[in-house]
């Protein structure tokens, strides 16, 4: 699609697929040179923000979940920990490991979800997942079979994998037995040695020389891979608490898009994956550090197209975790810790599938909610998503129409990006003035 | 699942995403022992968030998730019913307007100013509505999200050219099936499992808590035969029985599913309610 003047070219795509909601892109290209990049999000809003205003804290989880259908762990976990911290609550032991399988589960079902079904079509030239498994059934088989694993997870803590239900302040509505946690091992041990065939698999993909450079942010914990805890570091030395997140890290508006952008003391940086492996590769267990060590990339990750590498290395992590997690536990006295309401203002971030996850609330001495602030992880890397196009752009402004627009959506999907949480797809346009 | 094999004409079913969390997309890529087959049973020709192949229509199927929102979408649902034979709505926001249905009882600009430094960039209807208030919905999928097992039932029941039915009734029969304590009765909790549809399979109290109402109102409430749910009886019991204060009747009942009808009389009850109290003090 698209039309041509003598004077301008526009590229259009109706719509960038196989990413988490709806989007579009503008490229405005004059003389040969890129003018202007925009990601254009118009998923239309919702107001999350405004309506949690009278809510009260009780139906946060409940809420929050409902911003994002792909992850709603993460959005029940920022807003269990920040209202926690108002009432001063220290969620420990098995209850905090519980929240940390439950993590587990969506990590390994959302990621199990873009590398398998949503990014590895690119690489392989499919239009779907679904498209490929008539030639790769056995490939796409695993991959679903791996996503269900960490459904089954969700599903046996949560009663359910999209939007969970037991999540709540303090701890959970009901904590599963010894016998259930172990139901699950069996299956677990199976999908631990497919994660690693898939590293190996993905690793030996065909990738773009592509290396911008990045600032990468994510939660660095003293001696785990993080989830719900940890300080804010990033790779030029930052180390700041959650308390201090929006004295550095700021939000604006763009005309163009209904999410906000992100940025890092003014500039854009990325959140996820590869962000995370480059910031914590030294906090993964030995076992993953070396099937890591086995692609033969070396650290730090540089080129985002192989933030499938490390979304597939995350994979194989949070399946470890979990069957450690399964081992240890032993069921708490109690599903959740009693609360105590008390007004004031409390913050948390953890890391969501796509990068950190940021809540905070006022509550007042009724348990309701007077103010939310939520930053989730698309709306930081859109800033990041439309610098690399920038700097992608110029090797493909000579190709058609079609194959530029291609290449872009490429771009685009190494990030996994979430535009139901960021507001959801993308259209592409390149404008191009000759 | 025979007919995608007779080489009859296959059905071609098609995804749209309006204002949603994508949760109930999610519910059909979690069919993950169903997915390859549904995909051999039937052609999947327009589904963007998984595939870059998108067909022009028409459609024998299309099932929509999201709400209306804003007033591009108003029209584009009105070209989704031109294209498609049935169209089957897929979760709370396109059957009921989603809990961003919040805002019809709010001010958006207002709402606009909380959550963005320049609200004038922003293009947003002043309510969130379901799809039937546009076009004729064929079929309506409750639940928040829905149940995958549920969309497989119906797809299966529309390949076969049988009318689809779900239940209708209510939490507390499927709660009963699983042999629940009763968490109202037990624990005192302001359980909205009488007055909600079945389809979950009763997972909040299973889980030890309330059911706050995801698949929407028992049957009767909007079409089709069966008595309305007693929303009245209930949000009585919650304030005289359990001491709920009348903002708590009406959070409890202006949720997830706040704009179903019989939701929505009743919090709009207690908003009076909530008013005469504050008049008295």
């Amino acid at each position: 699609m698209g039309e041509e003047t003598p004077q301008t070219r526009t590229i259009a795509v109706g719509t960038i697929a196989r990413v988490e909601g709806e989007g579009a892109l503008r490229v405005t290209v004059k003389d040969g040179t890129i003018q202007d990049v925009e990601l254009k999000i118009f998923e239309p809003p919702r107001f999350f923000e405004a309506f949690l205003q009278g809510r009260h804290y009780e139906e946060v989880p409940d809420i929050v979940a409902r911003i994002c259908g792909i992850c709603p762990v993460a959005y029940q976990m920022s807003a269990v920990h920040a209202i926690e911290q108002i009432f001063g609550l220290h969620v420990d032991g098995a209850l905090r490991d519980l929240r940390r399988l439950i993590y587990c589960g969506e990590w390994i079902e959302s990621h199990a979800l873009h590398v398998f079904m949503l990014q590895a079509p690119d690489f392989l030239g499919y239009e779907s997942g679904i498209a490929m498994a008539k030639d790769h059934a056995s490939l796409v088989t695993r991959g679903l079979r791996l996503k269900k694993a960490g459904n089954a997870i969700m599903t046996l803590l949560g009663g359910r994998s999209v939007h969970p239900v037991s999540v709540k302040v303090g701890g959970f509505s009901r904590v599963p037995s010894r016998r259930e946690l172990e139901a699950l091992k069996n299956e677990l041990l199976w999908a631990r040695d497919a994660a690693v065939e898939t590293v190996c698999w993905i690793a030996g993909f065909d990738y773009p020389e592509f290396t911008p450079d990045y600032t990468c942010v994510a939660l660095r914990h003293p001696d785990e891979y993080p989830f719900n805890e940890g300080r804010i570091v990033t790779g030029t030395g930052l180390d700041i608490s959650v308390d201090e997140f929006e004295r550095h890290f700021s939000e604006h508006q763009v005309s163009y898009s209904n999410a906000l952008h992100c940025t890092l003391q003014g500039a854009p940086y990325l959140v996820g994956p590869l962000a995370r492996v480059n910031l914590n590769h030294d906090r993964l267990p030995h076992a993953v550090r070396q099937v890591l060590a086995d692609t033969g990339l070396s650290l730090p990750l540089r080129n985002p197209f192989h933030g499938i590498v490390a979304r597939s290395i995350e994979l194989l992590y949070a399946l470890e975790e979990s069957l450690r997690l399964i081992e240890r536990y032993d069921p708490p006295p109690e599903p959740a810790l009693p609360v105590v309401v008390r007004p004031g203002i409390g913050m948390a971030c953890t890391e969501a599938p796509r990068g950190i996850l940021y809540h905070r609330y006022r509550v007042d001495g009724d348990g309701v909610i007077r103010e939310a602030k939520i930053v989730p992880p698309t709306s930081q890397n859109q800033g990041r998503i439309e610098q690399d196009l920038r700097l992608f752009l110029p090797r493909v402004l000579d190709r058609s129409n079609e194959e530029a627009s291609l290449a872009c959506e490429r771009v685009i999907r190494c990030y996994d990006p979430c535009i139901s949480c960021a507001t959801h797809f993308l259209n592409l346009e390149i404008r191009r003035d000759q | 699942m025979e007919r995608g094999n007779t080489g009859k004409e296959r059905l071609r079913l098609a995804v749209f995403k309006f204002a949603s969390c994508d949760g109930c997309q999610l519910s059909i890529l979690n069919l993950e022992d169903e997915l390859l087959a549904l995909g051999q049973a039937l052609d999947i020709v327009y589904f963007p968030e998984v595939s870059s192949k998108m067909n022009p229509g028409p459609y024998d199927i299309a099932l929509v998730e999201g709400s209306i929102t804003t007033e591009e979408d108003a029209h584009r649902i009105q070209s989704v019913r031109e294209q498609a034979k049935v169209l089957i709505t897929i979760g709370a926001c396109a059957t009921a307007g989603g809990i961003q249905a919040l805002r019809n009882w709010a001010d958006v600009e207002s709402f606009k100013q909380v959550v963005y430094p320049s609200p004038h960039y922003i293009q947003s209807l002043k309510t969130s509505t379901p799809t039937s208030e546009h076009v004729h919905v064929d079929f309506e999928l409750w639940g928040c999200p829905i149940d995958k097992g549920q969309l497989l039932r119906v797809i299966t029941d529309l390949l076969a050219g049988v009318h689809p039915r779900l239940p209708a009734e209510s939490v507390c029969l499927e709660c009963k099936r699983h042999e629940n304590v009763c968490v109202m009765v037990a624990k005192g909790l302001a359980c909205l499992g009488p007055v909600t549809r079945a389809g979950c399979g009763a997972i909040c109290p299973s889980m030890g808590r309330d059911c706050y109402g995801c698949f929407g109102p028992t049957e009767g409430a909007r079409k089709g035969p069966g008595l309305p749910p007693n929303t009245a009886s209930l949000a009585s019991y919650f304030h005289d029985g359990l001491h709920l204060i009348p903002v708590e009747v009406l959070r409890r009942f202006r949720g997830i599913n706040g704009y179903a009808d019989a939701f929505k009389q009743e919090s709009e009850r207690w908003e009076l309610e909530k008013e005469n109290v504050k008049g008295e003090t």
